[in-house]
């Protein structure tokens, strides 16, 4: 699924026929998942390619484009699909481009390490059309497993090219964009359609076209997968969330405070320059200390930890091991009347709940998916993370007197992280019994073989497209945000400003949670983006006017114990912060997604209900 | 009357019969799991479900009560 900026973002419905249109010849790129379709896309169009979700369906396609020998080639990424023929969302979106799109050339790219059940696609595709080229890609994994490919004899049986692949280094590739350009397709329609004769053809082509050195090439994998999903499931696991958390807490801290400096720097700037075109006073503080100061504090705080989480993400996801946290965690999934690929999608949204929604299409039946995105908020995202770890290591590591630096945070987040997923499961569960009941759905999961990632490559493009999707966000709703907030701190009504106001009117409310109405204000300002709930609240303590201009969290806590803070009120905020509404981008993430203001509010309203009430009766308690 | 479900880990088995009643006959067939196709059971889940079987060369992985309408010899 791949967590990019179009699956993240609030992002572009295109319709693809534009690009199409310019072209000489038209591409539509077909397979099996995990068959490296995105890592040939990726290499044939580079840059020039956009994604976007096909016009009526949530279904993210891509299209991009070449040129060789002068011909203009446009390329659709199709999306991965098992048949043509069944009626999921994607096999009709790619049955149906192929049927009515009518593209020049369909290139179906096959794994060569599994290519019989390949095979099967491209049979049940030659009954839609006789332009079809075969890329059978992977051929440096075929080779390490001793599978050989014996292309001709291979193109012989299916009276198609045939070409051999291997898409991470490119070899091949200009072969295959020189048979697109040059060739000349001589073949009807196949007859073939029941699919047993289907599956029987492929078993006999595959027989004389590919030799196996060693009858025993997936052993290895097999042994792998004992351990990971035997005795070690539980330890690999845990000890991978560990680490994911704390590469991205310590990088993330390095790389804060150095961007914070800098962009504080340019805040200076823009004042300048606001003041040399004469700007009124009011606006020019607006702007600057609001919109802009918010600005700041959104992507120093918030780009760092997203900028290394989503990378790491996308590692783990191309070198194959995720389906396999699926497949451990299926059956506490089921038994909440939920799906295994739940799994996944809570993984999504620990580095944003919006990816998380958008991930949910991995989810088949409607009833499971739905049950996924209105619990995903119960995870806590990337923007979460600081305000969970201040509050925890000024309470926690306050208390002792002691202060590991990186890795007490990662382990009592940890913990956390396990009351979410407790608090998951509980919820998929009610929502199972009541609002969302019915059969639990059947499931199949394809575990695919173990690959190196290319780490330079998916780094590089996730950091910059990451990037992309934050500062798009920052903008869009942290200058909105910054500006009210200013609005209501420097605005006043008999002497009283508007932020004192509104505080004092949610203090009773708020003491009944065990919180105080500051708290309660910044988290209802802080709808935008959570990263800015810590911020509005430092600056309601303060009664100051402005955010302040630092990102340390350490100077707080006196601020806080001063303010009436205790433990009781660090647990329950804490407690909030995972339990509340979910951030405006997720919201609308939710809407598109679902379609339905019904289930939207649902999203809005369980988060919420749980964390009061933890919260109230965390308070009677204590 | 074997089925699927009943393979453990190591063990082969060869299809005979999908029930008419499963709810992901077609997807199994789309995935070339046709009678006369040879299974081999590969990986139990840590919780007993799902388990992963080794088919035409891929590893799917399939819950109990779906494997339970898949008939082997």
């Amino acid at each position: 699924m791949g967590l990019t900026k179009a699956s993240t973002g609030v992002g572009a419905q295109d319709t693809f026929s534009k690009e199409i249109k310019k072209a000489d010849i038209t591409v539509a790129l077909m397979g099996n998942p995990n068959v490296g379709k995105s890592t040939l896309f990726n290499h044939i169009t580079g840059m020039h390619q956009h994604t976007g979700n096909w016009p009526g369906k949530t279904v993210t396609g891509a299209v991009g484009s070449c040129t060789y020998n002068e011909k203009n080639i446009a390329f659709v990424d199709l999306p991965g699909c098992y048949s043509l023929f069944s009626h999921s969302p994607e096999e009709e979106v790619a049955c149906d481009f192929i049927k009515n799109k009518n593209p020049d050339v369909t290139v179906v790219v096959c794994d060569a390490t599994c290519l019989e059940r390949n095979l099967i696609l491209v049979l049940q595709t030659l009954t839609l059309t006789a332009n079809v080229i075969v890329c059978v890609n992977l051929i440096d994994e075929a080779k390490k497993k001793g599978i050989c490919v014996d292309e001709k004899k291979l193109s012989e049986e299916l009276n198609v090219p045939v070409i051999k692949t291997t898409a991470r280094s490119g070899k091949g590739v200009n072969k295959l964009l020189g048979v697109i350009v040059e060739n000349e397709f001589q073949r009807e329609k196949s007859q073939v359609t029941d699919i047993e004769k289907i599956v029987e053809l492929a078993e006999s082509i595959t027989k004389t076209s590919i030799t196996l050195k060693n009858d025993n090439y997936m052993i290895k994998d097999q042994k792998i997968d004992r351990l990971l999903t035997g005795k070690l499931s539980v330890p690999t696991m845990l000890l991978l969330l560990l680490g994911v958390f704390w590469l991205t807490i310590t990088g993330a801290n390095a790389v804060s405070s150095v961007l914070s400096e800098f962009l504080f720097k340019t805040e200076d700037l823009l004042y300048s320059f606001l003041s040399f075109i004469n700007c009124g006073q009011f606006l020019k503080d607006m702007l600057t200390l609001g919109g802009y100061r918010m600005l700041i504090w959104v992507v120093s705080v918030m780009l760092p930890p997203m900028a290394i989480f989503f990378p790491l993400f996308t590692l783990l996801e191309d070198s194959g091991y995720l389906p396999r946290v699926a497949f451990n965690l299926d059956r506490c999934f089921s038994s909440c009347g939920a799906c295994g690929k739940q799994a996944l999608t809570m993984c999504m949204g620990l580095g944003c709940n919006a990816a998380g929604v958008i991930g949910a299409r991995i989810i088949q039946s409607k009833r499971e998916r739905l049950i996924a995105i209105i619990t995903n908020s119960l995870i806590p995202c990337n923007g979460r993370f600081p305000a969970l770890i201040s509050i925890i290591t000024v309470f926690i590591a306050g208390a002792s007197g002691v202060f590991i630096k990186g890795v007490l945070p990662s382990v009592v987040l940890t913990v956390v992280i396990f009351l979410s997923v407790a608090m998951t499961l509980l919820a998929s569960k009610f929502l199972s019994k009541t609002l969302l009941s019915g059969e639990v759905s059947s499931f199949v999961l394809e575990l695919p073989p173990y690959r190196c990632p290319q780490i330079g490559k998916v780094i590089v493009r996730s950091v910059f497209d990451r990037t992309l999707f934050v500062l798009g966000r920052a903008v869009v709703s942290a200058i909105p945000a910054g500006l009210i907030l200013w609005v209501m701190a420097n605005v006043s009504i008999d002497g009283v400003t508007l932020i004192t106001i509104f505080s004092r009117a949610l203090d009773p409310l708020g003491k009944i949670m065990g919180l105080d109405g500051i708290i309660l204000m910044a988290f209802i300002l802080g709808f935008p983006a959570n990263e800015t709930v810590i911020p509005i609240m430092i600056m309601g303590y303060l009664s100051s006017n402005v955010l302040s201009d630092s990102v340390t969290f350490l100077q707080i806590k006196d601020l806080l114990i001063q303010n009436g803070w205790d433990m009781v009120t660090a647990v329950n905020c804490i407690i909030f912060f995972l339990f509340h509404w979910p951030c405006a981008t997720t919201l609308l993430t939710i809407y598109k997604e679902t379609k339905s203001a019904k289930w939207t509010a649902v999203s809005l309203l369980l988060p919420t209900i749980i964390g009061f009430l933890m919260c109230v009766s965390i308070n009677l308690i204590f | 009357m074997r089925t699927l479900s009943s393979l453990t880990p190591g063990e082969c088995g060869i299809v005979e019969s999908i029930a008419h009643k499963s709810k992901i006959k077609r997807r199994l067939l789309d995935l070339g799991i046709i009678p006369g196709t040879k299974v081999l059971c590969v990986l139990k889940s840590p919780l007993g479900d799902p388990t992963a079987y080794f088919v035409r060369g891929a590893l799917i992985a399939l819950r109990c009560s779906d494997s339970r309408d898949i008939i082997i010899r």
